[in-house]
């Protein structure tokens, strides 16, 4: 596990011999995503055996019975994990949840990986999501406007507000080199003061009520769903913003500037290309998916707005973007993983009552394994060799 | 670096203050404009203060005696001027000339001191402000902050970029908690929190410098991964077993003989937990190993240039662990604070992203032990002010208030510091060929 590391390729150089095996890399990448998943719910049954009380009274007596132990590990594993796959997998209702729960990831997660690609770490998602879930609901419980206008209107309003709330990142980045890390994370603590304050005006305010909590947005403005299920178009608006990202990033010129000011910011302004101008652009972009993100939870998943609207989908998003490694497919897939967790952890929590908090894990330690390629192959072997092992995302603080 | 404006010419050698390239123009017509906007606020500020007796309270808990009478408007005006004169002798080129370039930054924080002084009259005016509170708070505030700053100056200083310090809080809260319930030892419970920082650490380590694992990305698995883990430990057993486990003793203040009895500061600097003292031992020793030892030399420079200091003869991959690894006991120290130095039981998620608001003074204190932990102070006084303010009650709503320290450093980033530049290799693997 140690030898064979410390020779890894690193940024392995353009023409790396590539006879290290006849796969394509894409199926290399999948094969090394399914293990991280493997051995991250074999921590997953660590975890769950810790903290298993019968497990705990079995092991009490293992000089006795040493097999009760395993029988009631086993069984404790076995349990909730087919708690946590019915809940994801096992019919139409599930299936919609994780669904629903995976559609503000998918946006958020494409947020940052569309700033990565631009060399930016967007940890920003979070407050642009707020920004954008408080015009979207702004305009959906204030305003009244006809059926499908409505609906368009606030989503637009939405776009906007986590467009402005990236923006500025974009822009003072641009202008004056402040740090995107430090400017996102600030923004973030400032929307969400922002919407606390605004949920104690009495436009915010839902009327009869002291909490801070906004009425629910009107029927015309809410997302359709599909069905009885929770599901909602904002689902399919994610499919389409994945889409769009890959033609921007993939297709159009703009995309190109973006990609290559990721890959080397000093060269591309040699080029002459405006880095400036890829950095605004990029935040623009990236905060209005993140403000899809924000638009989807109020008008679709029929949250009124509350200091907690955002969750932490914005910092769950970060982690998306990563195992996605900065692609839209890969944003897309990673978020419906993640979606399915989140929904299965639910179930699994009523059903076994082992805690949600436990997919949080299982997400963690899926992203390490998946960014630590090596350390997967030390445990399985037979993993063939990926070139440019660990794609780098994001770079150093230099940029 | 990157920007969009070319950087400075090389500064002329013998008399920098005399010839003022482009860019330094363009900063000081930056900063300066920052300036004037935020010495015109304060001057607002006072004209519109209260008349009457602004009355500050130097000793917490004390109500009748050693306060502080101050006639409001007069003080927040000479205050006011005081700051426009600092502001407009910062921008004025024909006055910036004077000035030797390394003292322009006392100008600034002049007006800082200025615009807060302003600011306090104004709220005060007519009220009793607890001057003492508001020390101590910061003080509080600032510790955790201030250590995982630091340990974040140390990882970052040797070339790893180190995100997780909020992780490293969260571990460390979280094993001070259970340890001080378990054995009763204040000692214990911060060994232990310092012992489960470096195991943090430990992991940034290996799959940074190992397994080259890019470090944003690792420092926010981290993160993820100890909300987790504490989570579902807190889940599984102390919520449960909260008599056993989540009973923690909170530290208890030690006089320091002489210096505790200092008027005014003694209290507020010497009659702390050992947690601070700690924060202040660690403060000066960062300093000192960084900029006085071999050891800090080799941490700077493979930090700066790894392959440089592989050349000489440096272990650059030892360095680094080395760094990292005792960088992950000033962040598990910092966490003990959340628990056993403060609220005295762990609850899910406590650190509240101040491992994050550590990440932002490191940056914002340039990677520099001493500017990490000012700007720490910074939002320590930010965030104690908001709650006072909340109790003597301004016309500005609390959540507004809470939201001042962030936008301010934001404009202080994007207005004063500009663009900051990290160690060279900071975030870059080290890869012998």
């Amino acid at each position: 596990m140690s030898t064979e590391t410390e020779t890894a390729p690193a940024p392995v150089p353009a023409k790396a011999p590539q006879q290290r095996s006849g796969m394509p890399s894409w199926a290399i990448q999948g094969l090394v995503s399914l293990s991280a998943i493997v051995l991250a719910l074999v921590v997953g049954a660590i975890l769950i055996i810790v903290g298993d009380k019968q497990v705990q009274t079995a092991v009490g007596y293992f000089g006795a019975a040493p097999g009760d132990t395993f029988s009631a590990a086993a069984s404790a594993v076995g349990e909730a994990y087919k708690a946590l796959a019915v809940g994801a997998f096992g019919g139409i209702t599930p299936i919609s949840e994780s669904l629903t729960q995976a559609t503000p990831l998918i946006c958020g997660g494409l947020a940052v990986s569309l700033a990565f690609r631009t060399g930016l770490f967007n940890i920003g998602a979070q407050g642009q999501l707020i920004a954008g879930a408080i015009l979207a609901g702004y305009v959906g419980f204030a305003w009244h406007l006809p059926p499908v206008l409505h609906l368009i209107v606030a989503l637009v309003a939405g776009l906007v507000g986590g467009a402005i709330w990236g923006g500025v990142v974009g822009l003072l980045k641009a202008r004056t080199g402040a740090h995107e890390v430090i400017v996102t994370i600030m923004l973030n603590y400032v929307a969400l003061y922002l919407l606390s304050w605004l949920l104690t005006t009495s436009t915010f305010r839902r009327p009869g009520r002291t909490d801070p909590i906004s009425p629910i947005v009107d029927k015309n403005a809410q997302f359709p769903k599909f069905g009885d299920t929770r599901l909602h178009i904002g689902f399919l608006l994610a499919l389409a913003a994945a889409v769009f990202v890959w033609w921007l990033l993939n297709r159009s010129t703009i995309g190109f500037e973006l990609r290559a000011v990721g890959a080397n910011a000093d060269a591309s302004r040699t080029a002459g290309m405006s880095v400036g101008k890829a950095y605004v652009i990029a935040m623009l972009v990236a905060g209005a998916l993140a403000g899809l993100a924000g638009t989807q939870q109020v008008l679709g998943t029929d949250l009124p707005l509350t200091d907690g609207v955002a969750a932490s989908v914005g910092f769950d998003a970060i982690t998306v973007a990563l195992l996605g490694r900065g692609t839209p497919l890969g944003t897309v897939l990673a978020g419906l993983l993640f979606g399915a967790l989140n929904a299965g952890g639910l179930q699994m929590q009523l059903i076994t009552q082992t805690p949600l908090t436990l997919t949080t894990v299982l997400q963690a330690v899926i992203v390490l394994f998946v960014a630590a390629p090596a350390l997967v192959r030390s445990v399985f072997r037979f993993l063939p060799k990926e070139r440019g092992a660990g794609a780098v995302l994001a770079k150093g603080w230099n940029g | 670096m990157t920007d969009t404006t070319p950087d400075a010419a090389p500064a002329a050698p013998a008399k920098p203050q005399i010839i003022e390239g482009p860019a330094e123009r363009t900063r000081r017509q930056r900063v300066g404009g920052v300036m004037v906007v935020f010495a015109l606020i304060g001057l607002g500020l006072a004209i519109f203060t209260k008349s009457g007796k602004a009355t500050f309270q130097l000793v917490s808990g004390d109500l009748q005696h050693n306060l502080l009478g101050l006639p409001a408007q007069a003080v927040g005006l000479i205050l006011g001027v005081l700051g426009v004169a600092a502001a407009v002798a910062y921008v004025l080129p024909s006055v910036r000339r004077l000035v030797p370039q390394r003292y322009a930054g006392w100008l600034a924080a002049a007006l800082g001191i200025c615009f807060i002084g302003a600011f306090l009259c104004w709220a005060a005016a007519g009220k009793t402000f607890p001057l003492a509170n508001q020390f101590q708070g910061t003080l509080n505030f600032a510790t955790p902050l201030i250590l995982g700053a630091l340990a974040g100056v140390m990882c970052e200083r040797a070339g790893v970029i180190n995100i997780a310090i909020e992780g490293q809080f969260l571990v460390g809260a979280f094993t001070a908690a259970i340890v001080s319930s378990t054995t009763g030892s204040g000692a214990a419970a911060l060994i232990a929190a310092a012992a489960s920082g470096v195991v943090m650490a430990a992991l940034l380590a290996v799959f940074s410098i190992k397994y080259l694992v890019n470090q944003v990305v690792l420092g926010v698995v981290l993160v993820v991964f100890a909300t987790g883990i504490t989570g579902f430990l807190f889940d599984q057993f102390l919520q449960s077993d909260a008599d056993k486990l989540n009973t923690p003793k909170v530290l208890s203040a030690i006089k320091i003989p002489g210096l505790g009895d200092i008027p005014f500061i003694g209290p507020i600097l010497f009659n702390q937990t050992i947690l601070v003292y700690l924060m202040y031992i660690a403060v000066a020793v960062v300093t000192f190993v960084l900029f006085e030892t071999r050891w800090g030399l080799r941490i700077r420079a493979v930090g700066e240039h790894p392959k440089a200091a592989d050349t000489v003869g440096i272990k650059v991959k030892r360095i680094r662990y080395s760094a990292v690894l005792t960088a992950g006991i000033l962040a598990g120290l910092g966490g003990a604070f959340f628990t056993v130095g403060y609220a005295g039981s762990f609850s899910k998620e406590m650190t509240a992203g101040n491992g994050f608001i550590a990440l932002a003074a490191l940056i914002m204190g340039r990677w520099h032990p001493i500017g990490a932990t000012v700007a720490a102070l910074f939002f320590g006084f930010a965030t104690q002010l908001q709650s006072q303010l909340q109790i003597i009650q301004t016309p500005i709503p609390g959540q507004l208030l809470l939201m001042a320290p962030y936008l301010a450093t934001i404009i202080a980033v994007a207005g004063l510091v500009g663009r900051v530049r990290a160690p060279k290799a900071d975030g870059e693997p080290y890869v012998t060929e």
